[in-house]
């Protein structure tokens, strides 16, 4: 690890400023991703600007239409959460099956968004559930949020504040991880939203996608059925020792038939 | 008395306390005073010539005391890294030895080869410092993959080194074999690749050198399974220390697996530049270097046929088999695909010809020695492979074939064909009780009612036979070990009658300061709590041998029984003094020596007190003080043998395998404690079964990086992969060494690889895909088996 100046703001506009500041700022929050990143020397960061002290990050708020989490909430805390349970149960279900214990309890769902690990899980939830992405500065749709690996439409020290989920009459989340770091190498999160049927892949592609086929096909008859036969193309898609891009297309239709069933 | 030990009792470990509550003691938790780090500058590249090296901007950075290259080292005439044991080809020559200097001088042969060393105030200098070096690297072409290394144009690894051929070795008569080929009357062919594994031992490599200068004295705290070894090899090989200047000492190491029975560079480099610049040095390796410079395991590539009669009766068998010894050979990395594999190839059948010809191989990746089991479990995987492959072809049941081809109980000492004496063993009963605990005679329901759900079962066997005790020193040194492989023990009583047990082996995991503890309270009726048992420093423990194939307990358990006797006999004759009888007529029983026929006795402890304290004692015939050593050469290897059954469902649709029920049924002689060698079999089997469904050891073909390299990219395997084991034991007692025992620590990965993939072939070959997999037999490989055509 890099020597870095550390900062520890107790509101998200000192927190803005602190980055804006810097002349490499890096946000932090459960460090995850970052802390492993900088004791690899894989980065540079001049300053390091840690969100855990600004307490109106962390929560959750549900309401008839749907469920708010505070950029700082942990995956733990999702998971545990009965309220998200009673709202969106795919949603606890998928925070519960991120990484491990010490993860779960560190992890938050702002750093997750933000870093936008093509393997993550969430990205799925918010692109099919249509979630918004809340900043310091603005409202973000899900689909515009996620732009590419690793890549999102956060402007240079723009922090995320909470992320929004409207409620689903139906959804289930299937995840495929990968067998050595359990991230998912395929994850298919289908909805049945307010808009119609909706099915997102993470860790098949690049970033997170839609399979409009499968919408379709659903749209016509929600059933496991309906999706078997959808192939999506292997063209574009990762392809690693763990997998190759066919076997991930593969398991995308095996892992949106499973999803399917589960959300009945 | 309190707490006196049986053998056989299942007592908690000793060690636990600490392990659980945090405070074990490893190199790593040493405060040196005026302690310097290290930092080992790596190569990036697989096959790279240092054109250039400049050190200077790292030598002046922040808290720098010295910076080494590869020069330094040759100006210094530090000794290359050693290889222990010499293998002669078919012809009769040594293998070839090219230099491994410890650090590169101007070529580097693998990602992670040692390009520089920097010492600093604190470890992240030295690591700032490494990252101001400029290397000029002229990078060439790599060869990484095993099947093609010895091909003609293939990239050279070393000059000295022609076709980057090691050694062709064989062993067995091939005139013979070709004759039983002559007249099979079916013959089962193979090929299999034995994947690459890396070691991850929970705590990574470490050392901690100390040199003090009033005496001249080098002090090497380091991750050893051997410190004795490792202090001769540096001693008389490469640095020159005198051996009684040198101490080195291996304090708690956290697992090993034979990673670290081996002599490294950074250890070596350690001591050497504690000397150069008058300080301590401390350096622990990271997670990374973990991946990419612990020796490796296994990667053979094999071809095999063996010939039947019409029976199914084995009559020949013949392999051909590339090893792979990575970019130099680590300390023995020679004898594993040689005499630890090759000698096993008989299994635990008659198969009265077999004939096996390895050529090692260099290549462009880190070094290749031996990994729990160590040529045993390559020679299992690839036996009872085609074992299960042939019965498949002949329409026998596998369980069948075996049982038809297995040595007799009555055939013991049985000589195979491939240079072993097995000593005991009673095949059938083992595998009727593996039968059995697994419902075998159920399968078939069972199956089919997987088929009902989509799903496909299979149930696979292992029936294996290692030679672990190592080893008998005049037959090893035979085959061309540079070492003798006896080991010591010391009992040295206090004059308040506990006592401390001196082994030379040593424990990193395996439960020695139980197990050992156990005989002594066992043998001389001494409470635990009154027990020591004191391992891995040079200066106080006798020259010992150290802990790898699975020899600690038949070995070293041994040595500590002689010396136990010695302990007895004196103690008669200070017994008999004392109650003024004649010696012949005193017993030894429940740790009190007693006058036979009388209520006469003296407590051992009480006669430790008078060899301490000789007032009244018999000092023209005996000795005071209560301290014996011992010495133990075994006259054999000891041959546990066992079965095991696998059965797994595999998921077509995904590729997914699950183990559903594993079967362990092990001879392993006498057991000392029931608890430790489930402990053992526990994780050898989970072991064996990371090797057959998870792990493997990845390389890019064409730029030679490890792909593998973090816990991201290479799978380990973790509780939730596994069920839980149902173990089962048939004991035949070794006959040659006092315990009876024959060693645990390794069996159950040595089974478990075939266990695994007879069960995943059993299963795909409802589908015809049986013959189209390799390990890891990962989901993704599983899918494409099922799914080609
Ligand atoms: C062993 C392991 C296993 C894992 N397994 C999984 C898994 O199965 N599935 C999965 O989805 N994830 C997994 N993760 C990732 C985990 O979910 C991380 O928590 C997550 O990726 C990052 O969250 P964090 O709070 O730790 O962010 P940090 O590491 O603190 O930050 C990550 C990045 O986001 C930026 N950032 C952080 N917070 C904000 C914010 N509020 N606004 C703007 N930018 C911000 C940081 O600057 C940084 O670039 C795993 C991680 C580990 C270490």
């Amino acid at each position: 690890m890099y020597d870095f100046a550390y900062h520890k703001p107790k509101s998200v506009a000192d927190a803005a400023a602190a980055v804006k500041k810097a002349s490499d700022g890096k946000l932090m929050s459960g460090g995850m991703t970052l802390i492993p990143t900088l004791k690899q020397r894989l980065a540079h960061p001049s300053d390091v600007v840690d969100l855990a002290g600004v307490s109106d990050l962390v929560g959750i708020k549900v309401d008839a239409t749907g469920v708010t989490i505070g950029a700082m909430t942990k995956h733990a805390d999702v998971a545990s959460s009965a309220d998200v349970a009673r709202a969106i149960p795919a949603l606890a279900a998928l925070a519960g099956g991120i990484g491990d214990r010490q993860v779960r309890n560190r992890g938050t769902i702002g750093g997750s968004v933000a870093n936008n690990d093509p393997a993550a899980d969430y990205p799925a939830a918010l692109v099919a559930l249509g979630a918004t992405v809340t900043t310091n500065e603005r409202k973000i749709a899900a689909e515009d949020f996620f732009k590419g690996m690793f890549e999102t439409a956060l402007k240079d020290g723009e922090i995320v504040t909470s992320v929004s989920f409207p409620t689903a009459t139906k959804a289930a989340y299937m995840k495929f991880p990968n067998p050595a770091s359990r991230y998912a190498m395929v994850g298919v999160f289908v909805a049945q939203t307010a808009s119609g049927p909706r099915v997102a892949v993470t860790g098949a592609g690049p970033a997170v996608f839609r399979v409009k086929a499968m919408e379709e096909a659903l749209a016509k008859s929600w059933s496991a059925d309906a999706v078997a036969n959808v192939k999506v193309p292997a063209e574009g898609l990762n392809s690693d020792i763990h997998a190759s891009a066919e076997y991930r297309a593969h398991l995308v239709t095996v892992m949106a038939k499973r999803a399917v069933a589960a959300a009945g | 008395m309190s707490n006196v030990s049986k053998i056989g009792d299942r007592v908690h470990r000793k060690e636990d306390r600490r392990f659980l509550t945090g405070t074990g003691r490893y190199v790593d938790d040493l405060q040196l005073s005026r302690c310097t780090h290290a930092h080992f500058l790596r190569s990036p590249h697989a096959h790279a010539r240092i054109k250039g090296i400049d050190t200077s901007k790292a030598a002046a950075s922040a808290g720098v005391v010295a910076v080494f290259t590869g020069k330094d080292t040759a100006d210094a005439k530090v000794g290359g890294l050693i290889c222990g044991w010499v293998v002669k080809d078919k012809h009769g020559v040594p293998h070839k030895a090219p230099g491994h200097p410890a650090i590169a001088l101007d070529t580097v042969r693998h990602v992670g080869d040692t390009v520089a060393m920097v010492i600093a105030d604190t470890a992240a200098n030295a690591r700032d410092a490494a990252d101001k070096i400029e290397v000029d690297y002229e990078v060439l072409p790599a060869i990484v993959d095993l099947t093609k290394a010895l091909s003609a144009g293939a990239p050279q690894v070393h000059s000295d080194v022609p076709g980057n051929l090691c050694y062709d070795w064989e062993l067995g008569d091939k005139a013979a074999v070709d004759a039983a080929f002559a007249k099979a009357a079916h013959v089962t062919k193979i090929d299999v690749v034995n994947n690459r594994l890396i070691p991850n031992a929970m705590e990574p490599r470490a050392a901690a050198a100390e040199y003090d200068r009033g005496t001249g004295n080098y002090t090497l705290h380091t991750t050893s399974q051997n410190p004795h070894v490792t202090r001769l090899v540096l001693s008389a090989f490469v640095l020159g220390i005198p051996e009684h200047k040198l101490r080195v000492i291996a304090p708690d190491v956290g697992g090993g697996f034979g990673s670290k029975i081996f002599i490294y560079a950074e250890e070596t480099l350690c001591v050497w530049a504690a000397g150069k610049v008058g300080r301590s040095i401390k350096w622990t390796a990271d997670r990374s270097e973990s991946f990419m410079t612990d020796a490796h395991g296994r990667d053979h590539v094999t071809h095999a046929e063996i010939a039947m009669d019409k029976d199914g009766k084995f009559t020949g068998f013949r392999i051909d088999t590339i090893a792979n010894m990575g970019a130099y050979l680590s300390t023995f990395a020679t004898a594993v695909p040689t005499y630890l594999y090759g000698t096993l190839l008989a299994g635990q059948y008659t198969t009265p010809a077999i004939h096996v010809n390895v050529r090692a191989a260099f290549t462009h990746t880190t070094p290749v020695d031996a990994y729990r089991g160590a040529g045993r479990p390559e020679a299992t995987y690839l036996v009872e492979s085609i074992v299960s492959k042939a019965a498949r072809e002949i329409g026998v049941d596998p369980a069948e074939l075996r049982k038809r081809n297995f040595i007799a109980p009555t055939a013991f000492p049985y000589q195979t064909p491939v240079a072993l004496t097995y000593d005991s063993g009673n095949y059938v009963p083992i595998i009727d009780e593996a039968m059995k605990l697994s419902d075998y005679a159920g399968f078939g329901a069972r199956q089919s009612a997987a088929k009902a759900k989509g799903k496909l079962r299979g149930i696979g066997i292992s029936s294996y036979i290692e030679a672990c005790g190592l080893a008998p020193s005049a037959v090893v040194g035979s085959l061309g070990a540079g070492v003798g492989q006896w080991e010591s023990a010391q009992l040295r009583f206090n004059p308040t009658g506990n006592v401390q047990v001196l082994t030379g082996s040593h424990s990193h995991g395996q439960g020695h300061e139980t197990t050992f503890a156990q005989i002594v309270s066992d043998k001389l009726g001494v409470p635990m709590d009154q027990i020591e048992v004191v391992h891995g420093d040079t200066s106080q423990v006798p020259f010992g041998m150290g802990t790898y194939g699975s020899r600690s307990l038949a070995v070293g358990g041994s040595a500590i029984m002689k010396a136990a006797d010695k302990i007895i006999a004196k103690g008669k004759k200070i017994a008999a003094h004392l109650m003024e009888a004649a010696e012949a007529d005193i017993v030894f029983e429940n740790g009190t020596f007693k006058v036979s026929g009388t209520d006469k006795n003296v407590p051992l402890a009480q006669a430790v007190f008078a060899a301490y304290v000789p007032h009244n004692y018999p000092i023209d015939k005996v000795e005071p003080g209560m301290d014996e050593n011992a010495f133990y050469d075994p006259s054999n290897f000891t041959y546990p043998s066992g079965t095991q059954i696998c059965e797994v469902e595999i998921d077509p649709d995904t590729g997914v395998v699950e183990i559903v029920h594993f079967v362990a049924v092990d001879d392993f002689g006498n057991i000392v404690n029931p608890m430790v060698v489930e402990g053992q079999v526990h994780g050898g089997i989970a072991q064996g079964v990371g090797q057959a469904l998870m792990e493997a050891a990845a390389y890019d073909n064409a730029t030679g990086q490890l792909l593998s390299g973090s816990y991201m990219d290479y799978t380990m395997p973790r509780a939730d992969d596994l069920p839980s084991f149902t173990l089962g034991y048939k004991t035949t007692p070794c006959p040659h060494n006092p315990l009876g025992v024959k060693g645990c620590g390794e069996a159950g990965a040595i089974a478990a690889p075939a266990a695994v993939m007879n069960a995943v072939r059993d299963a795909l070959a409802q589908v015809g895909a049986q013959d189209r997999i390799e390990m890891p037999a990962t989901p993704q490989r599983v899918w494409a088996a099922i799914n080609a055509r």
